[in-house]
């Protein structure tokens, strides 16, 4: 307990030192994406992983998140940071009406209509040009020209939201999720009203997922359908992000979301120039095989099979000396 | 007034009535048994209660009020705990997390909820198992995991299916004794039961049924010299 402690209390230190020792705009750059990947996956993984109910349109969330924050500024001529409140609420609230109509049933249909979901706001986003600019996007002027204040805004909404669903998994909510995961019959004759936990459990995913969404605008200033709404940029990603850290875990997601980021950026600098260029269309490719690795070898994710990594690592280590 | 009331309870599934009319009561405080050779529409009956699926007509009352199409949850939360013949326990939790999230059904802070909980494990001797994956559990524990759960929900009327089937006979005896022990704690059970030396020994009044129907009702030992019954579990004279 104290060495787990000891632990996070190390990466804190190092979280926070991170952009004053690291003083290039491109690896700063990195962790904000990074940390935007945490707060995407550990949303997705809240409602998928512990409550069993798998999301394949988290970009739908993530995008409404991300144009609430454009439109405020576009249309409004408020800033783009009211984006972070109203933006959640919003995808929240979207959350609750695909919640609404899909998990009185069980089986596959709330996975496909989220699905068609993120595909329906993809389109809406690009035809829908009196609000929202259509294909042309939306760009705004950035608040800070320096990253470190992004940096230690991005820090806190992921670390507040890994917080947050510790707390959740800790409650009542959390031990409501995990046994309509297990068994929705049992839990509804324990006096579970499943389909109201598995909305409230949609229903902060979708929150985070929208405030992440709104803080990307206001990080990148600009944002078109293909981007935010992206079928396999965020909602696969956001998938994979979980799958490879650890489905069912607290910081699975947070692993694999710097996990990703890493591989993800590997390949599309082609390894960093070392490569030839070409190896950086194979990014989509390597995720391939990454996810087969991890189904394979870790089936539990990084966090989830960690002692069996230890113990592989420990061996070769042992063996060799 | 009966604790709980079944009249005239019909559930057909398409052309086939599996339960087809029957009508009893339950007092507070008695253990009431069920019985019926397999596929006699017991466990339908228990379905019904709770309102698993809705009964096709027919009404359910418990405490003098109807609970006809009352969501499943519900029910629980009225006051009716139940157990499954098939076993579901909440695999990848831990035997006291299991009991800890049917507990929240009367609670709302995990120290509470962590607490009665415990209680429930030590009335139910599962003290031990307790941060046992409820997976890694045998099956007589996975019963007594179900009854623990159950229990948990604070319930008035305990509803067992079958939680002596595949029991040894050692084992058989520690459940007779629990099931008694939960009634002297006040709470009225209905038990559903195929083994006879459970049923016959723990029940204060039988209800037996088959094809759906009431073939018999009364004590135990009305029951057991009851034509009708013996007809159903041994079968008839061959013409």
């Amino acid at each position: 307990m104290t060495k787990k402690n000891l632990t996070l209390i190390i990466l804190g230190v190092v979280l926070l030192a991170f952009p004053l020792i690291v003083r290039s705009d491109y690896y700063q750059h990195l962790v904000i994406l990074a940390f935007i990947w945490v707060v995407i996956g550990s949303s997705w993984n809240l409602l998928a992983g512990y409550t069993g109910q798998v999301s394949f349109g988290h970009a739908m969330f993530f995008g409404v998140g991300a144009y609430t924050a454009g439109i405020l500024v576009t249309k409004l001529g408020i800033s783009a940071w009211w984006g972070m409140a109203f933006g959640g609420i919003l995808a929240m609230l979207i959350g609750l009406f695909v919640g609404w109509v899909c998990f009185r049933l069980r089986g596959p249909y709330f996975a496909l209509a989220t699905l068609a979901g993120g595909e329906i706001f993809r389109l809406i986003a690009t035809n829908w040009e009196s609000l929202t600019e259509g294909m042309v996007g939306i760009l705004i002027i950035q608040t800070f020209r320096s990253k470190l204040p992004y940096y230690y805004l991005a820090l806190l909404l992921a670390f507040a939201c890994v917080y947050v669903i510790h707390l959740i998994m800790k409650s009542k909510w959390g031990y409501y999720f995990v046994s309509i995961r297990e068994d929705q019959d049992a839990a509804e004759s324990l006096g579970i009203n499943t389909t109201l936990y598995k909305n409230v459990s949609l229903m902060v995913s979708a929150f985070f997922t929208g405030m992440a969404g709104a803080f990307y605008m206001n990080y990148m200033a600009f944002i078109d359908p293909e981007v935010v709404f992206s079928l396999h940029y965020i909602s696969i990603m956001a998938i994979l992000v979980g799958i490879v850290g650890g489905v069912g875990t607290i910081m699975g997601p947070a692993v694999g979301a710097f996990v990703m980021v890493g591989v993800q950026e590997t390949f599309r600098s082609a390894f960093f120039g070392l490569a030839p260029k070409w190896i950086s269309q194979g990014h989509a490719m390597a995720f391939g095989l990454l996810v087969i690795f991890a189904i394979m070898f870790l089936a539990n994710g990084i966090v989830g099979d960690w002692s069996k990594i230890k113990r592989h690592v420990f061996r070769i280590k042992t063996s060799s000396t | 007034m009966a604790l709980l009331e079944i009249k005239n309870l019909v559930k057909s599934f398409g052309g086939l009535k599996a339960v087809n009319d029957v009508t009893f009561h339950v007092e507070e405080g008695e253990i009431f048994g069920l019985i019926g050779p397999n596929g006699s529409g017991k466990t339908t009956t228990f379905n019904c209660i709770n309102n698993y699926f809705p009964i096709t007509s027919g009404d359910i009352f418990f405490k003098g009020k109807s609970i006809k199409g009352l969501k499943t949850y519900k029910v629980c939360h009225l006051g009716i705990g139940r157990t499954f013949q098939i076993v579901k326990p909440l695999a990848r939790m831990t035997v006291l997390e299991n009991v800890t999230a049917s507990a929240f059904c009367r609670v709302n802070t995990i120290g509470q909820a962590q607490k009665e909980a415990l209680e429930v494990l030590e009335f139910t001797n599962l003290t031990d198992k307790k941060d046992k994956q409820a997976k890694s559990l045998p099956i007589a524990g996975r019963k007594r995991l179900e009854i623990a759960r159950a229990l948990a929900t604070k319930p008035e009327l305990l509803l067992l299916d079958e939680t002596a089937a595949g029991l040894n006979p050692g084992e058989l005896d520690e459940a007779i004794e629990l099931v008694k022990k939960i009634r002297d704690n006040g709470i009225t059970i209905l038990i559903i039961e195929h083994i006879m030396k459970v049923i016959m020994t723990i029940s204060d009044r039988i209800h037996a049924i088959n094809f759906g129907q009431t073939i018999a009702a009364g004590t135990p030992e009305e029951v057991a010299n009851n034509p009708a019954v013996i007809e159903a579990y041994l079968g008839g004279e061959l013409c």
